[in-house]
């Protein structure tokens, strides 16, 4: 990628900020078509991870191939056989290879740094205030509102038939229950599998964490504005891995209030517990 | 007669020749590749327009994607440089009359044509093995897969791993034991030095991987529990094992293509290699460091941040030695007096794609980063970019370099050069844009992607496509315009196969004749292979040649 994609990727955000003005405050997380970089950032974790790539690594990897490829240029140009029909010969040069040896380590030295500051953010929150544990099913995805008792509910893809797109529906990314977190809050994901291995996911947040069946894994977010955001499965699981996506919705603290009163009716015959079908077959049929 | 050669079939199927050996290697590697390159085809004309164009469903494009990425790794680049150039060129270059073990040589290949036939019986016998290339538990074992297709693929496994275990000790033995008088390590052609540091990877790595699946295998069938948290297990120990291998198994296919390059573009810039000790401890150095990053893959597996944080480190100094050797090459070129034929166009296009594949490694190598990027067509972008354009491109110089030696035939340059831009614009097309894709979230081994369905009037090949990507652009969401894009890409890929195809056919039939050291190289870059005639005589160096 070349410095162009970001005078395109800068076009482009600034005709989408123009077409969403009115809804400013309102998160409009999608990939679109001619999309050339990162998703929007709407936690402080993918906020860090796109200063990272688009302000540290894109400038140093662009300009490393920028470097070598005027080397490539260079070298067909001066040396070609008409250019320089007398080849040298040298075979070594002890500075220069001291320098490309040097200097390499120092650029990794500047990524390094504030690429462990940032692993480290991204881990684990001291203090959540509410939990979120995921469970991935082959092919749907479990949710359980630690700290509110019975709000557990299961969630599917809308088949395409099903798709209402006047409801702003998408194709393949739409849930029948939408997962619903409060802004401003630091959440703990806790994150397991009942079956094979999936990956929850959602490019806005930052987070992709495998689920394991018999491991607990643990991340976090902190969403910064409302709205819908979107994931999907990002570990390979079978037939169905394509149709398995996350959809959450951010609402502010007072609406996730009133939206827990009504979650408990709506999913009071869940029960207390999700499935916790850990149907191993372990070889003995 | 002093070369004297035996009948077609004792010759062919019972060969101890390193030269008719290598030819096999060739001729497999080229077929697994046009049944690999098909499920490349199918895959992206599938990822063309959202929705299902050709596969049933999940389980059939599953299938798919394993068995594109077995086949390509087992039986197209590995066959290709190592059994294939490898065997071809390294008693050549070192002045051996043949490998150490001629028998040895022989049974590692006859191994990969059954191991073949296990993995195409797995995708046809019953549902087929859809676990991806790295055949993760529990995804794989009975509970995700449970009909015998993984069996079959574990088997084919096993056979594969044994005959690159037999073929790396004979060429490390060759390589110590037979060298010419006078060519001590430190005078070795770099391409030996390369299948040297490769043999001692695949002897160490693939033993590792035969452990991994031989437990899997018991545990589908007999009753272990190492993978099944439910007995005890754990899925990660499978993953940690697999990688163990999988990491140091990148490597081994990207090392004989260094040892091809540096040749190519020594032998064409009319220079010895620049930094020649440098250039062969940079392969030892990323070989051994190879062994201790295996876990970047794993970075959103679960494991601690501390953990994450060494891997990171690890992953980022691998780039220093690769620096070496790209700024080696061109140094090599610096100076030089340079002819630009096929092979030397290869291994420009190689040097500019590994630069490209090697920075969006760095990219991925912090762990931080990868938790955007993980499993997203960012990755798939970046590993086609240092092996389909990597080790493939070497495979191609290499055979462009070699085709006149081992045949006596040259190809026809221009159509070679034609070839090349049409490869090199294609395959450009294909990945480029699935780094975009995979930074908007798309992730990878999916057979269908979010983005509304194409409407009536613009389905099929026969529309108005400037009119569709209109429509693709101006959509509200979706992975649609990037997919669309790589897959025209592949169908251009698709047409230079054609072409190689038509070269090879040509080359091999009504190819000019060439002489012993057709390159003209000049004697500081000539190895052994440009003192024998073309094709060399079926028993070589029967006066043993001396480095002095």
């Amino acid at each position: 990628m070349t410095k162009i994609t970001y005078w395109g990727m800068a076009l482009f955000s600034f005709i989408s900020t123009i077409s969403m003005a009115p809804m400013a405050a309102f998160a409009d997380d999608r990939a679109r078509p001619t999309q050339l970089g990162l998703r929007d950032a709407a936690t402080p974790q993918m906020e860090r991870i796109t200063w990272f790539h688009d302000s540290l690594l894109m400038y140093i990897i662009t300009a490393i191939v920028i470097f070598v490829t005027a080397l490539l240029v260079w070298v067909v140009i001066r040396y070609n056989e008409k250019a320089n029909p007398k080849p040298s010969k040298t075979t070594h040069h002890v500075l220069l290879e001291v320098v490309w040896t040097v200097i390499p380590i120092i650029i990794l030295i500047v990524i390094a740094v504030p690429s462990f500051k940032m692993l480290y953010y991204l881990d684990r929150v001291e203090e959540p205030e509410m939990t979120l544990k995921v469970t991935g099913y082959q092919w749907y995805w479990g949710y359980e509102y630690q700290d509110h008792e019975g709000v557990n509910f299961l969630s599917y893809l809308i088949p395409e038939e099903e798709i209402d797109e006047s409801k702003g529906q998408r194709r393949l990314l739409s849930t029948d229950n939408v997962v619903v977190l409060p802004i401003d809050t630091n959440i703990q994901i806790l994150i397991t599998a009942a079956d094979v291995i999936h990956a929850f996911t959602v490019p806005a947040f930052g987070i992709k964490k495998d689920a394991v069946p018999g491991r607990m894994n643990e991340t976090w977010i902190r969403i910064d504005k409302p709205g819908t955001y979107y994931g999907q499965c990002s570990e390979i699981c079978g037939k169905d891995h394509a149709y398995m996506p996350i959809e959450v919705k951010a609402v502010t603290k007072e609406e996730f209030k009133k939206w827990l009163v009504q979650a408990k009716e709506k999913f009071a015959s869940t029960g207390s517990r999700l499935p916790y079908e850990l149907a191993f077959n372990t070889g003995v049929q | 007669m002093s070369d004297h050669k035996p009948g077609f079939f004792t010759r062919w199927f019972m060969s101890t020749n390193h030269k008719d050996i290598g030819t096999l290697y060739i001729i497999f590697s080229i077929t697994a590749a046009l049944v690999g390159g098909w499920f490349s085809m199918i895959m992206r004309h599938e990822l063309g327009d959202p929705g299902l164009q050709i596969a049933s469903g999940g389980q059939e494009w599953n299938v798919w994607i394993t068995a594109h990425g077995l086949i390509m790794v087992f039986f197209v680049v590995m066959p290709g440089l190592i059994g294939g150039f490898g065997n071809w060129f390294v008693p050549l270059m070192i002045g051996a009359p043949d490998m150490a073990f001629p028998r040895l040589n022989n049974i590692s290949f006859w191994l990969l044509v059954p191991s073949l036939l296990l993995l195409a019986s797995s995708a046809f016998i019953g549902s087929g093995a859809g676990t991806g290339w790295t055949v993760y538990p529990p995804l794989s074992s009975k509970l995700g897969q449970p009909g015998m297709s993984v069996d079959l693929a574990i088997f084919s496994l096993h056979l594969a791993g044994a005959s690159s275990i037999l073929g790396a000790a004979n060429f490390i033995t060759t390589i110590f034991n037979m060298r010419a008088p006078g060519m001590t390590l430190h005078k070795m052609p770099l391409f030996v030095w390369s299948m040297l540091v490769t043999s001692f990877l695949l002897v160490l790595s693939l033993p590792v991987l035969g452990g991994a699946i031989t437990m899997l295998l018991t545990d589908r069938n007999f009753g272990t529990s190492f993978f099944d948290p439910a007995g005890g297990g754990d899925p990660l120990l499978y993953q940690h094992l697999f990688w163990f291998f999988g990491h140091p198994e990148v490597y081994i296919m990207i090392l004989p293509a260094f040892g091809i390059i540096s040749h190519i573009v020594s032998t064409f810039s009319r220079k010895p290699v620049f930094g020649y000790l440098g250039m062969a401890y940079a392969m030892i150095a990323i070989g051994f460091v190879g062994f201790i990053v295996w876990a970047h893959h794993m970075y959103t597996a679960g494991m601690a941040v501390n953990t994450q944080a060494y891997f990171t480190a690890a992953t980022l100094i691998i780039a220093v030695p690769t620096g070496i050797k790209i700024f080696s090459w061109i140094a090599t070129m610096w100076g030089g007096s340079l002819r630009f034929p096929t092979p030397m166009l290869w291994a420009l296009g190689f040097i500019f794609l590994f630069t490209v594949g090697g920075v969006t490694g760095v990219v991925l190598a912090n762990a931080g980063m990868d938790t955007s990027l993980h499993d997203t067509y960012y990755v798939v972008a970046h590993f086609h970019y240092v092996l389909s354009l990597g080790a493939v491109f070497a495979l191609f110089a290499g055979f462009y370099y070699w085709i006149g030696k081992m045949s006596g035939r040259q190809y026809p340059e221009l159509a070679g050069k034609f070839h090349f831009w049409v490869t090199f614009t294609g395959v450009n097309l294909v990945f480029f844009p699935q780094h975009f894709a995979g930074l908007a979230g798309m992730p990878r081994r999916i057979v269908d992607y979010p983005a509304p369905l194409v409407p009536e009037h613009l389905e099929g090949p026969f529309v108005n496509h400037i009119e569709k990507i209109k429509w693709m652009a101006s959509q509200e969401y979706g992975y649609h315009l990037w997919n669309y894009v790589s897959t025209m890409g592949a169908y251009l890929s698709g047409i230079s196969v054609v072409i190689f195809l038509l070269i090879v056919f040509y080359t091999l039939f009504f190819g000019r004749k060439v002489g012993e050291n057709y390159w003209d190289a000049i004697p500081e870059t000539k190895t052994f292979e440009w003192t024998l005639s073309s094709p060399p005589p079926f028993h070589q160096f029967e006066i043993q040649p001396k480095v002095k």
